[in-house]
């Protein structure tokens, strides 16, 4: 039995927001509610890294352990959601989880707290497969039409990934038996080959001049 | 004589102290049933164009999972 779960790589994320984008125009999300978006740490700073967060479908969900109505249930394939009918809206949920997955549509100018709202992994709710009245409540069901979370597939690095938890890992550990990881990813390296390497770099040829260094930085005049 | 019980009971414990460390504890959590108290879902692979084949449901989407991975992709 796959579990599902999302996978962000921040060496890959480059903050485009396509994920946002994608989730919410494939479950018409209200202003004010963010069922995913992107945390930039040290934004500005040289090393700023992102990464997109949305419901992690936590194994232990502590949203599902407080809240009062018990409105969340676990599906088969490890995807937790809940039952908006069910929901009273008391934000307890949004206390507990740390993510701040849990998002509330406001409405009026003192924000009168609506029902919760939080990602499904495109795995719509309670309700009929791709029913009316699932995607009102719930978003479109992917999950059901044989196709992975929208913001997954849309990411345009893949650094965001979405799917079986195993396949997933398998995924990333290519990745980093391919590519390395942490410096050695991005950077002069990568684009143009070693210096201690040569016959890495584009158009090197055996006996030929010198390979170009990278410039030593901080020799001010 | 008392010397040599207690030399013989501290052995015996030492011995089951260290054969402790050799037993096995499961390592897979247990969850209990969940108490939701809401609607029943249906399973994904239910309704069409599944309509129930889960074997088939799975398949699609191991598919669509390997499309994330570029190195089997591009190759």
């Amino acid at each position: 039995m796959a579990r599902m779960k999302f996978l962000c790589d921040a060496e890959r994320c480059i903050e485009c927001n396509g994920c946002v984008t994608a989730c919410k125009q494939e479950h018409d999300i209200p202003w004010g509610v963010n069922r995913r978006r992107v945390v930039t740490i040290n934004d500005g700073v040289p090393g700023e890294r992102s990464i997109s967060v949305a419901c992690m479908h936590c194994s232990d969900a502590p949203c599902m352990a407080v809240c009062p109505v018990d409105c969340f249930y676990r599906t088969d394939d490890g995807v937790v959601l809940h039952d908006k009918d069910l929901c009273i809206g008391c934000g307890y949920c949004f206390y507990a989880c740390p993510f701040g997955a849990p998002q509330f549509p406001q409405a009026g100018a003192f924000g009168v707290r609506g029902k919760m709202d939080k990602c499904t992994f495109c795995a719509g709710g309670p309700e009929p497969n791709n029913s009316e009245a699932e995607f009102k409540k719930y978003g479109r069901n992917r999950l059901a039409e044989g196709k992975l979370p929208a913001c997954a597939e849309m990411c345009s690095t893949k650094a965001l990934i979405g799917g079986d938890g195993d396949v997933l890992a398998e995924i990333y550990r290519t990745r980093v038996t391919h590519r390395g990881r942490g410096s050695d990813v991005w950077g002069w390296a990568t684009a143009y080959g070693r210096p201690d390497q040569p016959k890495q770099q584009p158009g090197a040829t055996p006996g030929g001049p010198a390979p170009a260094t990278p410039p030593a930085g901080g020799s001010k005049s | 004589m008392i010397r040599r019980a207690v030399v013989t009971l501290a052995a015996a414990s030492a011995l089951v102290a260290a054969l402790t460390g050799c037993g096995e504890s499961p390592q897979v959590v247990q969850y209990k049933q969940g108490k939701y108290q809401g609607k029943p879902d249906e399973p994904a692979y239910a309704t069409a164009p599944w309509n129930g084949n889960k074997q088939e449901w799975e398949q699609a989407l191991a598919t669509r999972n390997q499309n994330q991975n570029e190195y089997k992709r591009i190759r």
